[in-house]
């Protein structure tokens, strides 16, 4: 039986800031558009099936785990990545408290955490600690233990003010 | 002369005892030592005129990195064990 | 080298700068293993058997290979057949034909998981569409699972042509792969004249060491038939090695590039997929990137050992320990081995004990083949050794702080595999301890009604290798220094290795810029981990360092043309003794040096160094009727020699302890019957999350080590071991329940309680 070739689908969005087309496959998620198409791998892959947080990208003011969003979904949208939190004047106050704070050893799930991190003060700018542990939930590491991430994310929002 | 510790496999099944004493300038000629009081045991532990891959010679606590010619000044006992990488498979 | 730890006023080490590498990982630039692009790259996947223990009778990839976009299948036969040679060295040991099994199953498969075939394709898509057409033709054997099916007489062997050492003796037909003993003193005798003799066995399941960032490897295989890999792993060399046993090339033909590296805890020793990736660069003549899915990592990639664990334990009538007896038994997985001498070193680290006796057995089952998970098998033992210590306190009514401390293994104390201890500090630990606000404060004994509050305090013990590792330096015109190193970094070790190098040359941290190289840039540097990275590749920058000093006041002299004794060098400043005019800066002596640039390297090859030991004390509020358990304080004390970077430091506390906790509560491979991991997703291996955890108080004790001119000891690895058995003993203080099977999850524990009713 022949092959049906599925044709690809041209999606306009905008990724940090910026407005572009771009041409994939409908059934790719919108963590490997991410990685594969328009070729910004900050968002990574850690399990594919939305349990680690790792690709958590914002859309439209939302966070999700780009592994379960279909690449098409993002037309029209607006989308945020790790590599737009900072700016030319310098880092996002979160990303200089990772730094300070120690806030990771690998450094993989990183960009996860400052997406997941970012949305939360965005909107509630002086969580507490449960808050601040509540909101990561869905953000996994192995590595720290969360101490240092949740230290961290306080200091920024002390920061931000 | 040192005090030399043989493995638990090495000790049953050649015979010698838990504890033992040899001498030797470095521990080449220390296992000669051994193997002239207790023959078979060089087989065991050295292969190829290196020490045996697997075994490793612990002296006064530290394990040796320099092999067969690691001079011996000033030893109190050598532990003859099967080395652990702690990391490695 | 020194022998004894410098002193004390230090200038770098000790502070808190921010990791060289650090603004590359928050801002998304740094480059992991799944993160290369290479011109005209294929993507590679592979086929992996459904069964847990079977024959391969053949394997058909026809019908992949006529797919469109598909460059390239192979199977084990493009593999060279390598025979049982033991590896080169003293420090290491296994079948090199097990090393290419492992990795391409040849006639046999022996886990769930295990690779039978590979594919290239122009993207991951095709790739998996190629592999389901690969078509597999099994006789399906009966697997075993654990330690006690594997054992049992009519057990399902998994190599046939093995021979098992069991004592010495070689042994056909087994899947005990090694029985190994250890003994001292006289256990029959201590055991006789002991006032009250405990004996606990624990069961535990396997668990994975849980790296967020799955296996990668990539490869090019060029015209004259020389391998470039790029890889996140935790040893370059290692990569380079295995690759070159596994595909049968010289090591200097293949050059391993690693990427930065997500997460290993061990697991990221040993290699996957890079001879697969090499193997289709070679038949396509392109690049090819391989990744492994989460499903797969659980599926196949070594998990640390399950098995049981067996400890005695005989006590005089003041207390003090007569005599103690450990019977370890440890799952392999496919292929040998289980860490089981770790084990045997391990199990009574902690406790000064006259007469021991420890049989340990490393047992194959058909898993995927265990590899190393951060002090591997002492936390195993450490659960069986500090419950029946817990036992014998709450019997005998002894304070488990003074207990441990009356029994404590200090500096002299011989060891269970004979050699005796050198400078170490459980004593320092167990005193801070007894000493911290955690030990000292109230458990609240009156929580909220159908919760019960326990709190149980632990010991546990892991060495440090040494072996080798390299630096090179390079002084730049504008007077800072670059570093190079093989070192992967997993952790910020990167950072802690720059800052040696800065102290002895009395120059900010900042100032020297360490990169992790490839393996044709860089002398053979050993694995980033058994905790040696700090204190070895650290060891060899502090080397590195003081023989650039050394260039300096030489080409100084040859630069004022006074002698080289008439020089002296502190802190970034070099100047003649006699002098005071004649001085430069390392930005004034680097500018045009005489002679030539102005570069060091030093490497070394270190023996173990003197070892870490860890006491976690845990207070738990357990819901009796959902068995729901939560840590509500939690202590690390560690003594760590001399913590060079303080936050990283306690970052591998805190991990550590993250790590057991997790493992003591809820982290287990659900295996069926048919030993498949019914539980392969991080949704149902439940690995703790932010919610999961309070903040985790740390105490780091420096005891310097003998070994390490700052006295580094390593840290990464202590703080895994104590908390399952803090755990549990918190469990029993809470509930009067003593479990001995990990995970303690939920339902053991309401099981437990009814059995109890």
């Amino acid at each position: 039986m022949a092959e049906n070739k599925v044709k690809k689908v041209t999606v306009n969005t905008t990724i940090n800031g910026q407005e572009m087309d771009i041409l994939i496959d409908p059934y790719v998620s919108l963590l490997e558009t991410l990685r594969e198409v328009v070729g910004i791998t900050g968002t990574k892959e850690g399990c594919n099936d939305g349990n680690c947080g790792a690709c958590t990208v914002n859309l439209d003011g939302r966070i999700v785990d780009s592994c379960l969003v279909l690449g098409v979904e993002a037309e029209g949208k607006n989308i945020e990545t790790v590599e737009g939190m900072a700016s030319p004047d310098g880092l996002h106050p979160l990303q200089q408290a990772f730094l300070e704070e120690a806030a990771l050893q690998c450094g993989i799930c990183t960009p996860g955490f400052l997406v997941s991190a970012k949305a939360l003060l965005d909107n509630e700018p002086d969580p507490s600690e449960e808050r601040i542990r509540h909101w990561l939930a869905g953000n996994l590491c192995r590595c720290t233990g969360y101490d240092k991430i949740v230290k961290a994310v306080t200091k920024a929002s002390k920061e931000s003010k | 002369m040192i005090k030399i510790f043989l493995p638990y496999k090495i000790r049953e099944t050649l015979d010698v005892p838990t504890e033992i004493e040899a001498y030797g300038s470095n521990l080449r000629n220390l296992i000669d030592h051994i193997e002239d009081m207790y023959p078979g045991v060089k087989d065991y532990l050295v292969d190829e005129g290196k020490l045996r891959p697997g075994m490793s010679a612990v002296i006064d606590g530290k394990t040796t990195r320099l092999g067969l010619i690691h001079k011996l000044n000033n030893v109190s006992e050598i532990h003859f064990l099967p080395s652990i990488a702690g990391g490695k498979k | 080298m020194v022998s004894t730890p410098e002193n004390k006023n230090y200038k770098v080490i000790g502070t808190r700068p921010i990791r060289h590498d650090g603004y590359d990982k928050v801002t998304g630039r740094a480059q992991y293993g799944a993160d290369i692009k290479l011109p005209g790259m294929l993507i590679g996947a592979v086929a992996r058997s459904p069964y847990a223990h079977a024959k391969i009778k053949s394997i058909d990839t026809s019908e992949a290979e006529k797919m469109d976009g598909v460059f390239a299948v192979m199977t084990a036969k493009d593999l060279p057949r390598l025979g049982d040679i033991v590896r080169g060295n003293s420090e290491e040991s296994g079948s090199e034909r097990h090393l290419s099994e492992n990795v391409m199953a040849f006639e046999k498969v022996l886990y769930k998981g295990h690779v039978v075939a590979g594919v290239a394709a122009k993207d991951q898509n095709t790739a998996f569409e190629a592999v389901k057409k690969i078509k597999v033709d099994y006789e399906v054997l009966k697997p075993v699972i654990n330690v006690d099916q594997a054992m049992a007489k009519d057990a399902s062997i998994l190599h046939e042509d093995y021979l098992g050492d069991h004592l010495g003796k070689k042994v056909k037909n087994t899947n005990i792969a090694a029985h190994v003993r250890h003994e001292s003193g006289n256990i029959d005798d201590g055991f006789e004249k002991a006032d009250l003799v405990i004996e606990k066995e624990v069961d535990m399941q396997t668990v994975h060491q849980g790296y967020l960032e799955p296996h990668t490897g990539t490869a090019v295989w060029d015209e004259e038939d020389r391998v470039k890999i790029w890889t996140s792993t935790q040893g370059s060399f290692a990569v380079r090695d295995s690759v070159s046993k596994v595909l049968d090339l010289d090591v200097s033909r293949i050059k391993v590039t690693p990427m930065e590296i997500g997460g290993g805890f061990g697991g990221k020793i040993p290699i996957y997929l890079e001879p697969i990736s090499a193997v289709l660069s070679k038949k396509t003549r392109r690049p090819v990137k391989t990744v492994m899915s989460r499903t797969d990592v659980f599926d196949a990639s070594g998990p640390g050992p399950g098995g049981k664990v067996k400890v005695k334990i005989g006590i005089d009538s003041e207390g003090k320990i007569l005599a103690a007896y450990a019977d370890i038994r440890l799952e392999a997985g496919a292929y040998p081995e289980a860490f089981i001498e770790a084990a045997a070193k391990c199990v009574f680290s902690c406790y000064d004990v006259p007469s021991m006796k420890i049989d340990a057995y490393d047992v194959v089952v058909n898993k995927p083949s265990s590899a190393p998970y951060r002090a591997p098998a002492s936390p195993q033992v450490a659960f069986a050794t500090e419950t029946v210590v817990d036992e014998i306190c709450n019997i005998k009514g002894y304070d488990p702080i003074d207990f441990r401390l009356k029994n404590v293994a200090e500096k002299g104390t011989r060891t269970a595999l004979g050699p005796k201890y050198r400078t170490i500090g459980l004593k320092e630990c167990l005193e801070a301890a007894k000493d911290s606000d955690h030990w000292k404060s109230d458990l609240d004994s009156n929580p909220k009604s159908g919760k019960k509050r326990g709190r149980g305090i632990a010991s546990g013990y892991w060495f440090n290798i040494g072996f080798k590792s390299s630096v090179n330096l390079s002084l730049n015109p504008d007077g800072k220094v670059a570093l190079t190193e093989g070192s992967t970094d997993i952790g910020g070790s990167r950072a802690s290795i720059a800052m040696q190098a800065a102290e002895v040359l009395g120059i900010p941290a900042e100032d020297v810029r360490p990169s992790v190289v490839d393996t044709d840039s860089i002398g053979i540097t050993d694995v980033t981990g058994g905790s040696r990275t700090t204190y070895a590749t650290g060891y060899a920058a502090y080397n590195a360092a003081h023989k650039l000093i050394e260039q300096i006041i030489e080409k100084s002299a040859l630069k004022w043309d006074i002698s080289k004794d008439q020089i002296e060098y502190s802190d970034g400043v070099v100047k003649s003794k006699t002098d005071s005019e004649l001085k430069m800066t390392l930005k004034e002596i680097a500018d045009d040096p005489p002679g030539g640039p102005i570069v060091s390297s030093a490497s070394v090859d270190l023996e173990e160094a003197g070892g870490g030991f860890a006491v976690h004390i845990a207070d738990l509020e357990i819901d009796e009727e959902t068995g729901k358990t939560d840590v509500v304080n939690y202590t690390a004390i560690q003594d760590v020699g001399k913590a060079i970077h303080p936050s990283y430091v306690e970052g591998q506390m805190q991990g550590g302890a993250a790590q057991g906790i997790g493992w003591a509560l809820n982290e287990e491979y659900f295996m069926s019957d048919d030993g498949i991991m019914l539980n392969s997703s991080y949704l149902d291996y439940r690995m703790p999350t932010s919610l999961d955890l309070p903040m985790i108080n740390t105490i780091m004790i420096e005891v310097p080590s003998e070994e390490h001119p700052y006295g580094v000891r390593g840290v990464g690895e202590p703080p895994i071991v104590p908390p399952v058995p803090a755990i549990g003993n918190a469990i029993n203080d809470a509930l009067g329940l003593r479990l001995l099977n990990t995970p303690m999850k939920p339902s053991r524990i309401t099981e437990a309680l009814k059995r109890k009713k």
